[in-house]
């Protein structure tokens, strides 16, 4: 019937009309409306830093003064030359290392500092004429018969930036310049491995992404001491008291920390920041129990189990709540009069240190001890640039280092410093900006926000700048630049709103769609299917009827 | 005669393969680690959740015995035992029926403590993704010479753990954040202990290097913890 026809037309529209809405609009709609908002990342330029190709540059100045060249080779100063030498750390890491050295004759100054009596002053007097800047290094060659260094000694290492090279027979025998500088190459290299950059700093610099191994055990024990390079760090001083009816300690310390810590603090705010802090503890016992030992007639104490007497005190000392830099203690524990004298020894049963009270057994209780800032602050100092991280691996046969200046740091110790952290930091930034490129491209689910965008697209920058400045042997910049770098690649990692909840197992997935999408689909899927056979069918009647 | 053959290959095969574990498990506690950490987690709360607090607290203990000192110990724990109503001896929680040893004491650190011990703050302790505001004792602020112990303890089930009733973790969710830390290079080793039924099956998905595992029961058994 007609009706039945129409009814029929109808119903066939309507399917293919549901159908139709459900895959044009439904499908988009429900796929952008769970779609999870991911801002732009620079993923190729981050791939590209993930192949960490540094050149660090240094500028060295070779300074020959009156005896040391001929005339003839003097003709052909002055003379820049660029030695580049690679370092292959392993498949993600190489480095090259660029010396552009200048060889030049000293001026009548230097000439007249180099003929101080001693070595000291002549430091003083040629760092009076010129300041080398950050990162250089000026290495002076002076005769062999001048008297500034000792018999044995072949190099003096100054306060600053300075080398002073003695050149040895085997020097003077050269001809040619080109000799002379053959024979001098291998010394300066010597010079330049010690006071700027080394293979052994820079790999252990990269221990984040290569695991270093070095060859003695103090070298192991040097590169797990020295604390990560961060922002900043706090450094607390702690005077335990177990005692304190017998005992009225003084210590000056806010005096002791002006004169002794600030200095170099001060001179090492490039790298970081620090704050100190100090405090008194009452009542504070060593975890330990000193043993009597009759022969010295005072109290012994085994090198080992120092490191038991931490953890009753740490709870007390106490830190920032609000930071998370390092903290870095420093205790000062003065023993009862129960306990005193008390020595440390180590395995080799030698006395390591002496904790001394100087009072008789006759002093009236309470006793007021003055503490001796000095003797204290200079074992601080001493263990303070260790954990901060300046090498302190002994100078080859035949270099005199000089005792570094009233700051605590020699201005070559705080160059090799920023070298490594330089490298350390832009290695640690690569290494959390590649792994979080690559987190946030497995786990599809992730919301990234725009201020996660902008941090990554700051580290990077960030990073370009700081290999640049390496580049171009500007150490100070480099430093900044790598600092910022950290900063921004720190935030962007650990961004709290990165946290990945979303996982969804594919068993719960279907359980949530089925029986949204397949009541709705069934009937829709059978009607298109019955649609399709009958439209065949009348093909085929169509055909048979052709014939 | 081909028995014997196949049987003393089978035997050669286990050997070498008893030997190649002693040398990994050898080589693991040699390491060049600086620092130690322990991140304990007791995943229950109620009275009758007990033993599981107790274990927590044991561990808790037994690692501050050894040296690991609180703030770099990351506690967390429902601690509804002590002060709870139906406890007999109030301010105490022992770990054995003999009542020698009170393992809460006076001196004990709880990081997170009552609801706080979710899945989502666990997750953000181990990967470091902590609101700026968080304090420095509930952050797990290790670096890569760090070897940290895992405790976890609770109520478990075949590739998941059960938080506090309302919540669980499952183990692909355990294995990313482990791997989210080794990207981070956020700890030189790892000793994951599972306290809980069928814990072994939390630890099938791991993929990061460096990692111990040990648990207390097998999928399918139950554990009496």
């Amino acid at each position: 019937m007609a009706t039945a026809e129409v009814e029929r037309r109808r119903g066939q529209l309507a399917a293919l009309s549901i159908a139709a809405v459900v895959i044009i609009v439904g499908v988009p709609l429900w796929w952008k409306t769970t779609e999870t908002y991911r801002a732009w990342l620079p993923v190729s330029q981050i791939r590209e830093l993930a192949k960490l190709q540094l050149q660090l540059s240094a500028d060295v100045e070779v300074v020959f003064a009156r005896g040391t060249v001929t005339p003839e080779q003097q003709k052909k100063v002055p003379l820049t030359k660029t030695q580049e030498e690679d370092h292959a750390v392993d498949e993600g890491t190489t480095l090259k290392y660029r010396y552009e050295t200048k060889y030049r004759t000293a001026t009548i100054m230097e000439e007249d500092a180099l003929n101080k009596p001693a070595a000291a002053e002549a430091d003083l007097a040629l760092h009076m004429l010129s300041e080398s800047p950050c990162g250089s290094l000026v290495i002076y060659v002076i005769p062999e018969s001048s008297s500034l260094l000792h018999e044995d000694v072949k190099v003096y290492v100054g306060q600053r930036r300075t080398a002073l090279l003695r050149v040895v027979a085997q020097m003077r025998t050269a001809k040619t310049f080109e000799q002379l500088l053959d024979r001098l190459q291998p010394h300066i290299i010597q010079v330049l491995r010690m006071m700027s950059f080394s293979r052994a700093d820079i790999t252990a610099a990269l221990s984040d992404r290569v695991r270093f191994h070095p060859g003695s055990k103090e070298s192991v024990a040097d590169s797990m001491r020295a604390f990560k390079s961060s922002p900043g760090y706090e450094i607390t001083f702690s005077l335990l008291n177990p005692d304190p009816k017998s005992h009225r300690l003084h210590w000056d310390i806010e005096g002791a920390a002006q004169t002794y810590i600030q200095p170099l603090l001060m001179k090492m705010s490039p790298v970081a920041n620090f704050s100190i802090d100090s405090q008194t503890l009452h009542y504070a016992m060593l975890g330990v129990n000193p043993r009597y030992d009759s022969s010295r007639s005072a109290y012994t104490l085994n090198a080992d189990s120092l490191a038991h007497v931490i953890n009753p005190v740490e709870a007390r000392l106490g830190s920032n709540a609000a930071s998370s830099n390092p903290v870095l203690n420093f205790l000062l524990y003065v023993p009862d009069s129960h306990h005193s004298p008390l020595y440390i020894q180590d395995h080799h049963k030698q006395e390591v240190y002496n904790v001394d009270s100087s009072y008789g057994p006759e002093a009236e209780f309470p006793v007021d001890i003055n503490i001796n800032m000095a003797k204290v602050m200079g074992i601080f100092l001493a263990q303070l640039r260790l954990l901060l991280g300046v090498q302190s691996s002994p100078p080859p046969p035949g270099f005199l280092v000089a005792p570094c200046g009233s700051t605590g740091l020699a201005d070559w110790e705080l160059d090799r410093l920023m070298w490594s952290r330089s490298v350390e930091n832009i290695a640690t930034a690569t290494t959390t900006i590649t792994s979080l490129a690559q987190l946030l491209d497995q786990i599809g689910n992730i919301v990234i926000n725009d201020n996660i965008a902008e941090q990554v697209s700051n580290a990077v920058t960030s990073l370009q700048l700081a290999v640049a400045e390496l580049d171009a042997g500007n150490l100070g910049f480099a430093l900044q630049f790598s600092k910022e770098a950290i900063l921004a690649s720190e935030k962007a990692f650990f961004d709290p709103s990165l946290l990945h909840l979303l996982y969804f197992p594919d068993d719960q997935k279907f359980a949530i769609y089925i029986p949204l999408f397949l009541p709705m689909c069934v009937p829709i899927m059978l009607s298109l299917l019955k649609i399709a056979s009958e439209a065949r069918q009348k093909r085929r009647e169509k055909q048979a009827k052709k014939d | 005669m081909k028995l014997l053959t196949l049987l003393s290959l089978f035997v050669t095969y286990l050997v070498t393969d008893c030997i190649n574990i002693e040398n990994t498990a050898g080589h693991f506690f040699s390491s060049g680690h600086t620092n130690n950490w322990a991140v304990l987690v007791c995943t229950s709360r109620f009275w009758f959740n007990y033993r599981h607090v107790a274990n927590s607290l044991s561990v808790y203990r037994s690692v501050k015995r050894l040296g690991i000192p609180d703030s770099h110990i990351v506690l967390m724990l429902a601690d509804d035992m002590a002060c709870n109503h139906r406890n007999p001896k109030p301010a105490t929680v022992f770990s054995h029926k003999n009542m020698e040893l009170n393992v809460y004491g006076d001196d004990v650190e709880v990081d997170y403590r009552g609801y706080e011990v979710t899945v989502e703050n666990f997750l953000r302790v181990l990967t470091g993704r902590l609101p700026p505001s968080t304090p420095r004792s509930k952050r797990l602020l290790s670096d890569d010479r760090s070897n940290i112990l895992i405790y976890l303890t609770g109520h478990g089930g075949n590739g998941f753990l059960k938080f506090q009733d309302s919540e669980e973790i499952s183990n692909v969710e355990l294995a990313d954040a482990f791997e989210q830390m080794w990207q981070k290079r956020r700890y030189n080793e790892l000793l994951f202990i599972i306290d809980t039924c069928q814990g072994a099956s939390m630890y099938e998905r791991f993929y990061s290097p460096n990692i111990m595992a040990l648990a207390s029961s097998q999928v399918g058994e139950d554990s009496l913890s």
